[in-house]
Formats: structure tokens, sequence, C-alpha cells
């Protein structure tokens, strides 16, 4: 059932806005019996803002993503991006996977410039726009490099600026960072957060760890054990709206202590239910 | 060490020296192998007398043909065939009922149908090399990363746009070496088909040569073949290198 309520015409308050209207979903395995995913998901994510789903591993939070991003088709309840339905995938909404998905065969500039020759941008344009995400993301001197060549951390610096270079509304991160070591994935935060400050977008981004969520997020969506429920969300912005010394305050302890209590009860059903 | 060009085919010196002393010696009949000299003289003379070249012109023909069309389909039926399930459920079946089939069985099925003529080797050769070449693609393209798909479809892309700049690329290593053994398998059909009939070819000149009783010619000409399908592999994996450049 598509989303049906969204009178047309709409246009004039595009924006960004993610407005998920009780979500279900069934995966259905090749062989075996169906699973229910997703089970009545609302949810609102306002434009510009960083909202993070952090639930325990299995418990639909990536397929949540998945069909925000158009990759799965809706087929129970509905979702709109800045008051239309999703129909399928745009460059509207970046994505950037844990496993980084750059092209191996293709160098980094060539993986950047990917999505701005599908935009249909002019050439001069693009290698100007390219060089940019480029050094945003610290890389200059790589262009010619593949993927293999690169660290983990480096590739997912080049799966962001290749998500960023066609200037997506909205950003949808699947656990990015998941796959690096813990210093990296620090600077990494670091460096998201920059990118952010410079070029404001709204952002779903799905993690399991507590602490990055906190520190990222602007609220944080905690969800259940399969079939995924939105448990409770938590406000997790610094009390003065700065991120500098978040990570040490006693604010910041609270957080993440009050919300691994939430998760934590999750994670152990979900540990059983694997058995 | 084993960069050293000399070592590293050593074995074959020796196997050449040995080859030109057991016959002298008289290890073996030289009527049944005749020294290695000797038969380095023979080539030389097909060399000069062009029966090497118009029969090998001819065999290249046939042997190109065939590979060729069996690449071009062997890709586009592999890669349909993990795009759409319906493909899938028609073609699995019979590629998979057809691949434990020795390759030569097919050489007189085609001669039935094609005749004596170049058509039947062709077609020997290009249904031979056809499955390995399916099954590369196939596997290939099913292997392909759904989040790579999703990343391109996500920057804007077509679905055609996916299967020509993301699965076909993404697909191209066991596409590659799916095609090596198909090369490996050209060989041994194209002379099979040639040696069972016909009137041309590297393969019919080895049969006419060795029913003549010109055994030093005849191994001239299948140290040819075997040079030509080793050069072959050689160059086909330097030229693989070169496309898989990206990886590693």
């Amino acid at each position: 059932m598509r989303d049906g309520s969204e009178t047309p015409g709409h246009e004039g308050m595009a924006g960004s806005g993610i407005v998920f209207g009780a979500v279900s979903h069934t995966y259905r395995p090749v062989r075996g019996r169906p699973v229910l995913a997703l089970d009545g998901v609302s949810l609102e994510v306002k434009e510009r803002e960083f909202v993070a789903l952090l639930g325990p591993s299995g418990c639909g939070k990536s397929t949540l993503l998945y069909l925000l991003g158009g990759f799965l088709p809706v087929e129970n309840g509905s979702i709109s991006v800045g008051g239309r339905p999703v129909i399928g995938p745009g460059p509207d909404r970046g994505i950037v996977f844990q496993n980084y998905s750059l092209f191996p065969w293709k160098t980094v500039k060539q993986n950047v410039l990917y999505g701005l020759e599908k935009q249909r941008m002019p050439k001069p344009e693009r290698e100007r726009r390219a060089r940019e995400l480029i050094d945003l993301v610290h890389l200059k001197g790589f262009e010619d490099s593949y993927p293999s060549q690169l660290s983990g951390g480096m590739k997912q610096r080049v799966a962001i600026a290749r998500t960023l270079a066609i200037e997506p509304e909205t950003l949808l991160m699947d656990e990015p960072f998941g796959a690096l070591d813990a210093q990296t994935r620090t600077l990494m935060h670091e460096e998201l957060l920059a990118i952010m400050r410079r070029t404001p977008k709204t952002v779903v981004f799905v993690t399991h760890d507590v602490r990055e969520a906190v520190y990222l997020a602007d609220r944080v969506a905690v969800m259940t054990a399969r079939p995924g429920r939105i448990k409770e969300i938590v406000d997790t912005r610094p009390p003065n709206g700065v991120r500098t010394d978040y990570l040490q305050s006693s604010e910041f302890a609270a957080k993440v202590d009050y919300l691994w209590n939430l998760v934590r009860d999750e994670a152990i059903r979900a540990q059983e239910e694997q058995g | 060490m084993r960069d050293n060009l000399f070592i590293r085919y050593l074995p074959l010196l020796l196997l050449a020296i040995l080859w030109e002393i057991a016959p002298r010696v008289h290890l073996v009949d030289p009527s049944e192998l005749p020294p290695l000299s000797t038969v380095c003289v023979a080539w030389w003379n097909l060399l000069i007398g062009g029966d090497l070249w118009s029969n090998g012109v001819s065999s290249f023909i046939n042997w190109s043909f065939g590979l060729g069309s069996s690449i071009i389909v062997g890709i586009a039926l592999g890669v349909m065939m993990a795009w759409s399930t319906t493909i899938d459920d028609i073609a699995s079946p019979l590629v998979k009922a057809l691949y434990p089939m020795p390759k030569s069985a097919l050489i007189p099925v085609m001669i039935l149908w094609l005749g004596l003529g170049a058509g039947s080797k062709i077609a020997s050769i290009g249904m031979s090399c056809l499955l390995p070449v399916i099954l590369s693609a196939y596997n290939g393209a099913r292997g392909v990363d759904q989040t790579l798909i999703w990343s391109a479809r996500a920057c804007g892309a077509s679905q055609r746009e996916v299967l020509w700049e993301v699965i076909l690329p993404g697909a191209l290593p066991e596409i590659l070496a799916g095609i090596r053994n198909a090369v490996a398998i050209s060989f041994i059909v194209l002379v099979a088909s040639e040696l069972l009939v016909g009137q041309k070819g590297l393969g019919y000149l080895i049969s006419f040569l060795g029913e003549g009783g010109v055994y030093d010619a005849m191994f001239a000409v299948v140290i040819t073949v075997s040079a030509l399908g080793f050069f072959a592999d050689r160059a086909y994996l330097y030229f693989m290198r070169r496309t898989l450049v990206w990886r590693e």
C-alpha cells in the first residue's frame, strides 16, 4: 500500500523532512519462512535534523534505511521525504554503506565523479566539484588511487565524497564507521560533524554504537529487537548546543548511560533469539 | 631464482635435449619419434612451403569466430540469467544438463547439421566454449554487491546504466577467468573438429601428414599447435592482468 494521504501540489513545501508512517516490512528469504522485520514504525525527522537509529543487530534498522532509500518497496505504511512518497532510489537521498561500496574498478576521482556524470553536470564543472570534494575529505594526492590501495577510513571518506558530490538533501548512513578501528572512527566522527556544519543536511544514521549515536545525533530513536519497533526517542543534543568537549561532559555520560540501559535489554533479547 | 627465465624453462630445455638424443641412440624408434632437429627442419619446410600458413589462417578463422561468438553470446546470456529470474528458470536447467557433456561429442552432431565446412567447426567451438562463459558471467553478475548497485541507483543511474556500469564491470574478473577456460577448450575442439573431417586447418594437416607417414612434419604441426595454445594463454593472462589492474 503506497501512501495516498498527500495531496498533490505540495512541491512548494518540498524540503527534506522525513515521515515514516506505520511502516511494517516482512523479509521473505528465498528459502525458509517470512520474517517480520519492522512492525509499525512511525517517526518524523525534521529538515536538517540528525537522527540516529539505534538498536541491536537484526532489529531492522538497516531495513528501515533501505526502505527510505527506495531500494526496497514500501509494502505497509508510508514513507515520505519533503511531502513526496518514496517510490524508488533518487539523488535527493544519498547513502553511505558500512562496506564503503566504492566501484573497485574506478579510481578515487572516478568514483567521486560518478554521481556527477549521472546528474549530467558539464565536464569542467564536475571536475571542479570532484576536486572540491576530494579536498573536503582530505584525500588530495590520492585522486588516481584505486580503492584497493586505500585504508578503510580513506575508502569511507571517498564514499562520503561521492555521496556529498551530488548534494543530496538527505544523507542516509548505514553503520558507516562500523568497520573502522576506534581511532579512525573518532576522527571520522569529527570530520562528519565538520562537514555537516559546512553543508547541513537531514541525516538518518544507523548504528549499534551508543556513544556514536549520542555524540553525533540530535535525537536517537531506540529500536526493539526483531520485529523492530521504536522503543523510545531521546533528545541527545548537548545542553548548550556546542559539541566541543561534549564527549567529556557529565551530560554525555548520563545520556549514554540512559540509552545503554534501553538498548541492553533489546540486545540480550536479540542474542537469545539468535541462540 | 624463479624470476630467471633460463631456470624457469630449464625442464623444457632438458625435454628437448632428451627428445633429440633418445631417437638417435635408438632408445625409441626414430620412425615413431623423429629427433627434434629433424622435426625442426620439417617445420621450416612447412613454413617455407606455405602449408603451415594457409592451414593456420583457416584454423585461426574458425577459432576466432567460434570463440568470439561464444564470448558475446555467453556474457549476454549469463548476465541476463542473473538479471531475470524468468530467464534463469528457463535457461538454468539446460545449462546444468549440458555442462558435464564432453565437448568433443558435439562435433559429429554439428557436422550432421552444418556439413563438413567451416560452419560445423565454428559451431562446435562456439557451443563448447559457451558454457564456461555463461557460468562465469552468471556467477560474476550474481556476485556483484547489492550495495554497489544501490549506490549507483542513489546517484541517479537507471536500471540499464546499472547493467552496463556496475554489473558488467563487477562481473568482469569472473568473466575473464571463464574466458580463459574457454580459450583452453577452444584449442581442443578446434583441433579435434579438424582432425575428424575437413580439407583445411592445422588439425587436418596433422591427420593428413600422419596418414601419409610423414611423422617429422606431423610432429612439427603438433608442436606448432601446442605453442600457439601456450602463447595464446600467456597473452591472455597478460591482457587479463592489465585489465584487472585495479584489484589488490
